[in-house]
Order: structure tokens, then C-alpha cells, then sequence
């Protein structure tokens, strides 16, 4: 289990690496953190001609809290936004889904945003993107452009990102007030890919009854699947809420299938289960909010 | 094409050159001689190969040896004194028989050294987490919990 | 036993190294040799037709590439059988490099040598092999009723048939016996593959020394002494010529027993051939696909009770899946078929295998050894009886267990040594009553039904098992005592992770009155020690340690001759305390063993000042006598065997209280609970640690690991993302309590602890799953999603529901 050979690059500057990746075209891939993409490279699934590392640009380890949300750079680690209390008072359900992420190591290595472009629809990372309504910003020469999450996740670990260019950030909305969220997931062992999980974002208004519910689910789609469910919740304070009919419109919108750790159904159950919990988790945290 | 990187390994500075595909377990263990650093899957999934890059674990081997070129590498064989008397960790592990055939301990031993260095008083919630990515097949945990506890109060003991 | 040393609790000798990181294991070594890898098939059975390697010939530091048209003679020949048995009619193994069929996914095509692994593996990339795709033949049962076949010349795929019967007292058959009986049951029960997975895969590294036409094999096994023949007869080698060592190895769980492997003997002929050393290292993938399984069987159970829940008579039919090779022969199978009947005495048993080829990794022992799947069994047998009756079901097991006065109990089977199955000591009723009160079994229905006023299902299972350990032919120990007063011990079998060094110096040290730190233990080196079985069956501390033992008592006899000599004293009046003999009540007169050692070797020359004590012209020499009197020897060693009469039957019971969400159907072990009898403890820190490991694996298997194959014979989880071994999160605290009821076969009274703690947990998870969830648990492992489908299953809801 030893990586194929490739062309190594390390630039030095972003400017560089956009000009390298602009370079190599379809023939090259990125490497941040690597704990998705190398354990691909060891088992030859993937055999890039070219590999451009960014570990050198420590410009794009940033993580900001700008007004409307935050900015994670593309070399910001898991474990450094998890860890983060600023991130964590302005955007809780990072911290609340980065603690799901695979393992303590994984997290001191893996990237958010390499989360993000490696796009797996067992990640949680995703799902956060898209229940929060966020987007990923994509640079080449001379271009840079934002892709909000609807648009992001085309497949199963494919994403709007073309070759050439570069992930170099992603923002993640601050929440309205009044509003909370939560994060809950079933998997077998400890930090392995969720067999479903549900992300879930509840507002609430002034007389503290449900304006918005939404949930971004894992591993029933080739992508997070987004459901609003504002409608099925009925417009009631959150103890009288239609949770049970929430977690059926959320079910009716997912389209799991079977693999040799759960079944479709099971899958689709559990979404069920998880999208209740995750809603009201979240109407609880709108309430203390 | 080879590279030349310098790495700082165990305090000292090694230079060597290796193709940009060099997995960084590989270079330590057979570019530089240390062995101590084991290779158990080479997807992630063990923790045997885990080290401490610029203090903080890592997976060596879903690390390129190119990638941390000029950084600072911390392996099992770097955690005793000078000396070579035995870190807290590692005489807590052979007090509590918190290993057996002792091909995951260094992983276990890197893992944990920064766990307790980052919290030098773990709840058992939080010793679990803390080792949770790393598997052992010989002793079913329980001794390495044990010893993970006992290395904190032997480390409270000395400071 | 004068010192305190043996069954203490002491530290293990091994640990200093393997925490420094200056453990060597099989990839540690050999830094300049040459890197060999394997192109394996992609497909479970194919035809091959053609390999063209040119592509790869131009790959940079490629030095060779090898085919099955390439061996020589001997290698060209199929690999051993290593366990021959008149049932196993059919008994077929693989050839080193496939010759035409490949029969499971992961058989080795080609071996390529290169400058590194990295080039190896590119080369590999480029070798095209044409294979023509046949049917594959997967699943035990479709195997067994398939025209297709697995092996041409294996009519039905069966490889072994095989069927044990023991009449009740009264002299009737099983059938009989049941079909008389006032309560009758039949059931199936399914287990899945599993692996012994250890962490450190296998590995092989060959020097040979040209000048001297030598071989040094280092391999990651578990008999190095049984390779070391191996590759000799393989490569046409004078025995003499070839040393094997197992440096430290990286858990074994029984796959390394397996020999030789086809790179055991492909590694070192490359190595003479090209006149360089040559290492393989497995790789994770490789080890899932190439190495070997266990677990998978299909077992039809009839059983027939009395009113109490006395069995009767208890009939099993086994579909025993072998995969596509029986290296290792039907052991497996024969010893699920005799320890099925763990602690009770069964009034007529019948038991039938079938032991079935199919395109997949080929089944040899994992830990446990079949025993699993043979407590699976039967206590699944005890609950379903306990379930029919209403009974409590300890108290069922409790009516049929052997009793305390009953010893030695003939079961009137031929055990996996084809020895008869004799049970030679045990206490159950105490262990049952030990278990009990540790668990808190007569409680539970209130903290039952506690949970269930807060909606939570929580339920309590057990399981009990005997366990054959210490099985034979024999092992050997040799123990020598050098003029600087050091102890050397020696023994032929391996050391995988057990902390033998450390309990064999226990043994040592203790029977020859000498300071622990004096003595140092060697296993698995057959320049050491030549003669040895292997570790497997729980066999290492009874079979060297009593070896061991003998071999001291050899030297402590001679040592006490010499100084008795020395000192003017009977030998009757002497003792060994801290390295010294010295008279029994005459302090001061006493002489250390390093003297003793000095003088058991008459000299011509001397090397330094000790040496000169023995040298002729010193001292009053005896001129009637020669300085080496006939029957003896120079030098202070012995060396003595263990050969036991038969296996000794150590045992235990487990228990377990589970918590099943109502919800998710995630479950959750609360608290698990162990009795473990191995007779005499040599050093209960290890053996907890033993019982420990063994409890996570059978965790493992019970709730989380199985080998996926899809029709196509693929594995669909061949890595740890996904072949879900547990962590430390998975795992429940074991609390353990120990019986000691020594075995009357050894002089030590020990017995075997290595595989117990796996043994029952299928069997004890189940029954708490049970009690939990009120459905029947007929298949092992289980998972969440298979629980959500039981539970709809049993509501006959066809729709899922939040």
C-alpha cells in the first residue's frame, strides 16, 4: 500500500499555487490536509500526475469571525477551528459537528475545507455547510468566485470545484438570534462515517415560535440532503411543534441505500430518529438563546 | 525526483532526500533507522504510525515526508529523558500491563503524551476520546485506560 | 515453589524495550534488503491464461519477477497439509504462486523483487494477467448444494465429513434419545467470518549466507521451529542449514500458526537465488485477502430435555465454510464438534460436520479455535430450553453441569490432539455461583424492570464454556546456567505478545532459587531450540512452562551433585536461595551457582580467574575417576520435554448486562462480568490481561466485525474503515474473579488462558440481547441494523416508523 509517483509541488505563495494548479489542469489535486486523499493515494484509487501542496501557505490557515459569519481558510486544521471559543460562541454547530469528525489525530490534520472539496455525503462537514447556507470560495488566476453550498456538492465525492482551481476558503453564517442549532448522528464505532445523521437549525420569532427549521442529512443521498421542514414544524412555540411530522417530511426526502453496515430502511429510520432529536436540540438551544 | 528535506527528529537535525511520494512513516523508519514507529494499516485507521508533529499527533503515515519539511518530528524513541529514563507515560504503561504484543503502544505512547500534556487531569470520557483512534488487539483497553490514568498522577506526583 | 516468584504479579521483562521503540519486529530488520510484493488475483476463481510482464521489466530498480513457471520442483508442488485426517478426504492447499486456477480473491499470481516497496508496487501495477472469469462459489450453504465446484476433482465441494457419537448411558442413539424425551427443539444458528487480524501483519526476511551456504529466515509466526523444516524440505536445504527466528511479533491471534506461508518459502528462494536478502512485509490489504479467516458456520440443532432441563439427547449438524484451501486441515470443525458440550454432561450426543470449499479466504484457527461457534451453540441450546420451560437459565446449565466429584470426566469424544476428550479437573457450580454474585444476577429482574419504567431495555445474558488447552504433541525447554551465574532459558515455541519471557523467568527463577533479573528468556529461535510445536490452543504456558520447570529441576540436580561435591555435604542438605547453594542450618558454608557452573566444566585453559578453578592442575583432582564421569556432561544445563497424556480443560463463565435503545437499536455493553479457571496462576497480571483481550475480540465478533463477501466473492470491507474492529469506545470495563482448580496432569497445575476470554461472548452477547429485546437471537454478529429488522420483523410492521 505505497502511493503512485507523481509530480510533487510545493508553492510557496497562493499566487504560486494557483498558477501551478492552473498548470497541470485535470492531471493535478491538492493536498491540505491529505487524511482523505492519502489513504486513497496508499491504495492506488486515485493516481494524480500531479500533486499540489498547500501545507506551505500558511496565509490560508486563518479562521475569521467577519461579521456575517466565519472565514475558514483552507490550512485551518479541524482540531484549530474546533478548539477555537471565537468560532464557537459565533457558529456553535462547528464545534458541535467537528467533535464527530473522525478522530482526535484525524482532526489535528484534516482541513475543514479539504472536508468540504472531498465531499462525502457520510462527512458532517458538508451537511453544516448546507443547513447553515454557506458557501466555499474557489480561486484561479485572476478569478475567484463563491459557490454556496445548494450549488456545491454535485455528487458523491464530487464538488463544483474544477480542476485549476483552488478551495481557499469557506464561510459558515452566523446564526439569527433566536435561533440554535444541533448535531446527531448514529455510526458504529466511535468517530467511523455516520449511518445517518442530521444537522438542524431552528429560528425562532419574538413570541418564540418556530420561523424556520431546517436539517441537512448524511448518508441518504449522493449529497447532503437539505430539507426545510418550517412548514411540517406548524408555526407554534417549540413544545407544542410537530416534530413527529417533521422527521416524516425529512424521511420522505431521503433517498438512502443499503451497504454492508445498514440498510436502506434502517437508514431511513434512523433519519427519522436523528431529525426529531437534532430539532429539538436545536429549538432548545433557540430558546437559551 | 528526490527531494532533500530536513527534518528535526527527536531534537536533532537529520537531512535526507526522498521522492515527493515518501510516506513519512516510511522515512522515518527506513530512510532514518527509527523503527520504533509502527505501520499497521496505512489508511489511517490504526494509529500505530502515530507521531508527534511539532508536538501535536499525527498519522505518519497519511503524512508525505515533503510536507513537513522543516518541521519538528517527535517519535516513541524521543520520549524518554536524555537520559533515557522513561517518560511518565511509558512507566505507567508497564506498570498498569497496558501493553502486550507492543506493536500499537508507540502510537498509544505519542497519543497520549499530548494528551496529557494538553490535560494533565482527563475525566475517563475524556481519556476515552483521547485514545479513541487509535486500536490495540492484545489487551482490550482496559490496562491502557488504567495506565493513561496512572501516568497523570505520576506526572502530578513529579511536578 | 520456594520463592514467591510464581504467581505474583510481576513485571513484564518485555516491556522496557517495546515502549522505547527498540522492539524488532519482522519490518525493523533487514534496513537494506530488497523489497518483494505480490500481484494477487482480483477475482475469486478465474482461469489464468496468460501473464505478460514486459510492461513492468522497465519499471526503475526492478530486480526480478517471478511466476509459477519459474519454481523449482519442490515449490512448484502444492504447499502442505499440515494436519492430515482420514475425514478430510479432500483435503487440497494452494500452490506458492498460483499455476492455472486462482480460487479466492487475494491468491498470489506473480512475486516481484525490487530496490524498495514503492517499486515493487509500480511494477505490480504494470504486470497484466489474462484470466479467464469462472463462476465463483460463495456461501457455505449455496456452496454445498452448487454444481459449480470449487476444486474440479471435489465432488459437492465437501472437503471433510465427519460425524462424533456418544450414546446415552442407557445405550440409546441422540435421535432416539430426543425423539423419546419429553420436550423437543430444533434450531438454526448462523455465524460469520471473522479474522484474527493482528495489528503487525505477517512478514518474512531470508539472508543467505553464500560463503557459508546457510539460511536465516526471520518470519512473523507462530512456530518458527515448523517453518524452519518447512523451507528446508521446500528448498531441498540440509536441516542444519536453516535457522528460523520469530523476533518480536506483533499479535498472532492464531493466522501465523499457518506454514508455511507461500512467502515464507518464495522469500527465501529468491533470496538464494538472486544472493540477496529479500524482506516482505504485508500490508494491511494484503493480510484481509491473503492470509486466513475463521468463524463462519451453519449449525442445525435438535435437543431433546426433561422437565428440569436436563438434555438428553442433543444432535448438531455443522456447515463448516473452509474457504477455497485446508492447509490446517478440519481442526477448526473437530473442535467445535467436542467442545460444544462445554460443562454438561449430555445424555446422547451426535454431531456431524461438513466441511465446505468456497471461493474465499481459506479458514484456519483464530483465537478460540471453533470454540465460539461451539458455545454459540449450546448455550443458545441452554436458553432456548430455559426460554420453553420458564426456567431461570442458570438454573438450567446448573442441572446439567458436571459435578465437582465427577472429575475425570470422559465425554467419550476424540479431541483436535486425537486424544480422548477427558475433562481433568474444574469446579462449575462454583464458578456459576461465583458469576452470579458478581453480576448480580438475582437482582437484575428489579433493575430491569427499573429501566423500563424510564423506557429503557436493558437485559442480562450468560454463557459458559470449557476450553482444551495445553494440547500436545510436546515442547521442550532447555536451561543453562553459565559461569557468570546467569540463567539462560530456552524454548522452541513463540512469543506473540503473551509476556513469556517474563512468566517462563518466573518459572525459572523460582524452581532454581535465583534472583528474577539473573535470568533471560529466549522463545521461538531455533538456534536456540530446535524442537517445538508452536503457539496456538492456549498451549505456551502449560507446554514450555512445565518443559521449562523439568528442565530446572535437570540443572538444580546437577548444580546440588557439584556443589555437594564441593561443599562435603549431602546434596539431601542442600537449597538454592538468591543464587546460592548453601547448606541446610550451617550458615557461611555456601557457594554460589557461577562457582558451580565453573566447576561442572573441567578446563585445559583458563580465561580469568574463575575459569582457573577449574582448570587440572587445580584443586585435588580424582584419579579414579575420568574429569568427565560417564552419563554426564560438561557444563550446568539440562534440557527436559513436557509430554502430556492429553489436553487439560480450563473453563469459565461469562456474563453480561446489555442496554438496547428503543429508538436507534444501538447496543451498548453496561457491564460484563468474568469467572476464568486455569488452574494455578503463574502470574495473574498477565492473565487478566489475557482475559482482557480476549473479552474485546469476542466483543468484536459478537457486535461489530464480519468479513463481507458479495456474490462475486469480493470482500467488500477488506480495511479498517469498514472491517470494524473495536476501540477503546467500543469496549466494556471486564470485571473478572478468579477459581484456581489446579490441573493433577502437570507439575505446575496450570492450564491454558491465552484464547478464553473470545470464547463465550457471541454466546453471552446474544442471551443479553435477548433478555433486552424479547426476540430470539439466532445469528452472530449482530448490528444495529439487523436488530431494527428483527424487531420489525417480530411487530410484523412493514413500514419504518420514528
Amino acid at each position: 500500500m505505497k502511493p503512485p509517483p507523481f509530480d510533487y509541488h510545493a508553492p510557496r505563495s497562493v499566487g504560486e499555487a494557483l498558477e501551478t494548479l492552473a498548470d497541470v489542469g485535470e492531471h493535478g489535486k491538492v493536498l491540505a490536509g491529505g487524511q482523505s486523499l492519502i489513504p486513497m493515494l496508499n491504495m492506488r484509487l486515485a493516481a494524480p500526475g500531479h500533486l499540489v501542496d498547500i501545507n506551505r501557505l500558511t496565509e490560508l490557515a486563518t479562521l475569521d469571525v467577519e461579521p456575517g459569519g466565519v472565514r475558514v481558510g483552507a490550512l485551518a486544521r479541524h482540531a484549530q477551528v474546533e478548539r477555537s471559543e471565537e468560532v464557537a460562541a459565533a457558529q456553535p454547530l462547528l464545534r458541535q459537528a467537528l467533535r464527530l469528525v473522525a478522530h482526535p489525530v484525524i482532526r489535528n490534520r484534516g482541513t475543514v475545507v479539504g472536508s468540504l472539496v472531498h465531499a462525502d455525503p457520510a462527512a458532517e462537514l458538508p451537511a453544516v455547510l448546507a443547513v447553515l447556507g454557506g458557501s466555499v470560495r474557489l480561486a484561479r488566476p485572476g478569478t475567484v468566485r463563491d459557490v454556496p453550498a445548494a450549488g456545491f456538492f454535485t455528487g458523491i465525492l464530487e464538488s463544483a470545484a474544477e480542476p485549476g482551481e483552488l478551495a481557499v476558503s469557506a464561510f459558515f453564517p452566523l446564526l439569527p438570534p433566536r435561533s440554535g442549532t444541533a448535531f446527531r448522528e448514529v455510526a458504529r464505532r466511535h468517530g467511523d462515517y455516520a449511518l445517518a445523521g442530521v444537522a438542524a437549525l431552528v429560528g425562532l420569532d419574538d413570541d418564540l415560535r418556530i420561523t424556520t427549521a431546517r436539517v441537512a442529512c448524511v448518508s441518504v443521498g449522493p449529497a447532503p440532503v437539505l430539507v426545510d421542514v418550517t412548514e411540517a414544524c406548524g408555526h407554534r412555540p417549540p413544545a407544542s411543534a410537530d416534530w413527529a411530522s417533521a422527521a416524516r417530511a425529512v424521511q420522505e426526502r431521503t433517498a438512502p441505500e443499503a451497504d454492508i453496515h445498514a440498510t436502506a430502511d434502517y437508514r431511513r429510520h434512523l433519519t427519522g430518529v436523528l431529525a426529531q432529536q437534532a430539532l429539538r436540540d436545536a429549538a432548545r438551544e433557540a430558546l437559551d438563546a | 525526483m528526490n527531494i532533500a528535506i530536513t527534518l528535526t527528529v527527536n531534537g536533532v537535525v537529520r537531512q535526507v532526500e526522498v521522492p515527493g511520494r515518501r510516506l513519512l512513516s516510511d522515512c522515518l523508519r527506513h530512510d532514518l533507522g527509527l523503527t520504533g514507529t509502527h505501520v499497521g494499516c496505512e489508511h489511517g485507521v490504526c494509529g500505530c504510525c502515530t507521531v508527534l508533529l511539532d508536538g501535536e499527533p499525527v498519522r505518519s503515515c497519511l503524512t508525505f515526508a515533503v510536507t513537513v519539511d522543516g518541521h519538528d518530528i517527535t517519535t516513541v524513541e524521543g520520549l524518554a529523558a536524555p537520559g533515557g529514563a522513561m517518560s511518565p507515560v511509558q512507566r505507567a504503561f508497564a506498570e498498569c500491563h497496558g501493553l502486550q504484543c507492543g506493536f500499537c503502544t508507540p502510537g498509544f505512547l505519542c497519543t497520549v503524551t499530548a494528551l496529557l500534556r494538553d490535560n494533565p487531569a482527563p475525566s475517563e470520557e475524556e481519556v476515552l476520546e483521547g485514545i479513541s483512534g487509535n486500536l490495540c488487539r492484545c489487551t482490550g483497553y482496559q490496562n491502557i485506560v488504567k495506565s493513561v490514568h496512572r501516568a497523570a498522577e505520576i506526572m502530578a506526583e513529579e511536578s | 515453589m520456594t520463592t514467591k516468584l510464581f504467581g505474583e504479579p510481576v513485571r513484564r521483562r518485555e516491556d522496557p524495550r517495546l515502549l522505547t521503540g527498540q522492539g524488532r519486529y519482522l519490518d525493523d530488520l533487514g534496513g537494506d534488503a530488497l523489497a518483494a510484493a505480490f500481484v494477487r488475483s482480483p477475482h475469486a476463481h478465474a482461469r489464468i491464461r496468460d501473464i505478460d510482464v514486459s510492461a513492468a521489466i522497465d519499471v526503475d530498480g526492478l530486480v526480478a519477477i517471478y511466476t509459477w513457471e519459474d519454481l523449482p520442483a519442490l515449490l512448484a508442488q502444492p504447499l502442505p497439509l499440515l494436519i492430515p485426517h482420514p475425514a478430510l478426504t479432500h483435503g487440497r492447499t494452494a500452490h506458492p504462486l498460483a499455476r492455472d486456477v486462482v480460487r479466492h480473491v487475494g491468491e498470489p499470481v506473480v512475486m516481484v523483487v525490487a530496490r524498495d516497496r514503492y517499486l515493487a508496487e509500480d511494477a505490480c501495477a504494470l504486470i497484466r494477467v489474462d484470466y479467464e472469469i469462472l463462476k465463483p462459489v460463495v456461501g457455505v450453504e449455496e456452496a454445498a448444494q452448487s454444481a459449480q465446484l470449487v476444486h474440479d476433482d471435489v465432488p459437492g465441494n465437501v472437503g471433510a465429513h465427519l460425524v462424533q457419537e456418544v450414546p446415552s448411558a442407557a445405550g440409546l442413539g441422540a435421535r432416539e434419545a430426543i425423539d423419546a424425551a419429553p420436550h423437543t427443539l430444533a434450531f438454526r444458528l448462523d455465524i460469520e467470518r471473522s479474522a484474527s487480524m493482528p495489528l503487525e501483519g505477517r512478514g518474512v526476511y531470508a539472508r543467505w549466507d553464500a560463503d557459508d551456504r546457510s539460511l536465516r529466515v526471520y518470519t512473523s509466526t507462530q512456530t518458527s521451529t515448523s517453518v524452519r523444516m518447512a523451507i528446508a524440505a521446500k528448498l531441498g536445504l540440509p536441516l542444519p542449514k536453516v535457522e528460523v527466528i520469530a523476533p518480536d511479533v506483533g499479535g498472532g491471534f492464531g493466522v501465523k500458526i499457518v506454514h508455511p506461508w507461500p512467502e515464507e518459502v518464495l522469500v527465501p528462494w529468491a533470496a538464494i537465488l538472486l544472493g540477496r536478502e529479500i524482506k516482505w512485509a504485508e500490508d494491511r490489504r494484503e493480510h484481509f485477502v491473503s492470509s486466513a479467516h475463521e468463524r463462519a458456520q451453519v449449525q442445525s440443532v435438535r435437543v431433546g430435555f426433561d422437565d428440569d432441563g436436563r438434555v438428553l439427547g442433543l444432535e448438531v449438524n455443522i456447515l463448516h465454510d473452509h474457504g477455497a484451501y485446508t492447509p490446517y486441515g478440519i481442526i477448526v470443525p473437530i473442535i467445535t464438534s467436542t467442545q460444544l458440550l462445554g460443562p454438561y454432561k449430555i445424555g446422547a450426543y451426535r454431531v456431524e460436520f461438513s466441511s465446505i470449499y468456497t471461493n474465499t479466504v481459506q479458514v484456519t484457527p483464530y483465537r478460540g479455535a471453533g470454540r465460539p461457534q461451539a458455545v454459540f451453540c449450546m448455550e443458545r441450546t441452554m436458553d432456548h430450553i430455559a426460554a420453553h420451560l420458564g426456567a431461570d437459565r442458570t438454573a438450567v446449565r446448573e442441572v446439567n453441569f458436571i459435578r465437582p466429584d465427577e472429575f475425570p470426566y470422559d465425554q467419550g469424544l476424540i479431541f483436535q490432539d486425537g486424544r480422548p476428550l477427558i475433562y481433568d479437573s474444574g469446579d462449575y457450580p462454583e464458578s456459576l455461583r461465583m458469576l452470579k454474585e458478581l453480576i448480580g444476577w438475582d437482582s437484575f429482574p428489579e433493575a430491569k424492570a427499573r429501566a423500563a419504567a424510564e423506557g429503557r431495555r436493558i437485559g442480562i445474558g450468560i454463557g459458559c464454556y470449557v476450553e482444551g488447552t495445553g494440547v500436545g504433541p510436546y515442547e521442550g525447554g532447555h536451561v543453562q546456567i553459565t559461569s557468570d551465574g546467569r540463567v539462560h532459558v530456552s524454548t522452541g515455541l513463540t512469543s506473540q505478545g503473551q509476556g513469556h519471557e517474563t512468566v517462563f523467568a518466573q518459572i525459572a527463577a523460582a524452581e532454581l532459587g535465583v534472583p528474577l533479573e539473573r535470568v533471560s528468556v529466549v522463545t521461538g529461535d531455533t538456534r536456540r531450540f530446535g524442537y517445538a510445536v508452536g503457539t496456538f490452543a492456549s498451549r505456551a504456558a502449560v507446554m514450555s512452562g512445565n518443559a521449562i520447570a523439568l528442565a530446572c529441576r535437570k540443572v538444580k540436580e546437577k548444580a546440588l551433585r557439584i556443589a555437594a561435591d564441593a561443599l562435603e555435604a549431602a546434596p539431601g542438605d542442600l537449597e538454592i536461595v538468591d543464587g546460592e547453594v548453601r547448606v541446610l542450618g550451617a550458615p557461611g558454608a555456601s557457594i554460589p551457582l557461577a562457582t558451580v557452573a565453573v566447576l561442572s566444566n573441567p578446563l585445559r585453559y583458563a580465561f580469568d580467574e574463575e575459569a582457573a578453578r577449574a582448570t587440572q592442575f587445580a584443586g585435588t583432582p580424582a584419579f579414579d575417576r575420568p574429569p568427565v564421569e560417564e552419563g554426564q556432561e560438561p557444563g550446568l544445563e539440562g534440557r527436559d520435554y513436557y509430554s502430556p497424556l492429553r489436553s487439560t480443560f480450563a473453563s469459565g463463565m461469562h456474563a453480561a448486562i446489555v442496554e438496547t435503545d428503543p429508538l436507534t437499536a444501538e447496543i451498548r455493553i453496561l457491564r460484563y462480568a468474568v469467572v476464568h479457571d486455569c488452574g494455578n496462576l503463574i502470574n495473574p497480571m498477565i492473565v487478566e490481561g489475557q482475559i482482557h483481550g480476549g473479552v474485546a475480540q469476542g466483543v468484536g465478533g459478537a457486535l461489530y466485525e464480519r468479513m463481507v463477501y458479495d456474490e462475486h466473492g469480493q470482500l467488500l470491507n477488506a480495511s479498517f474503515m469498514d472491517f470494524l474492529m473495536p476501540y477503546a469506545t467500543e469496549i466494556p470495563l471486564v470485571e473478572t474473579a478468579h477459581l484456581q482448580t489446579p490441573s493433577p496432569l502437570n507439575p505446575l497445575g496450570i492450564k491454558g488462558a491465552g484464547e478464553a476470554g473470545v470464547i463465550p461472548v457471541s454466546a453471552v452477547i446474544a442471551s443479553a440481547i435477548e433478555d433486552a429485546e424479547g426476540i430470539g437471537i439466532d445469528r452472530m454478529p449482530i448490528s444495529p441494523s439487523e436488530l431494527f429488522d428483527l424487531r420489525r420483523a417480530a411487530t410484523g410492521r412493514s413500514t419504518s416508523e420514528t
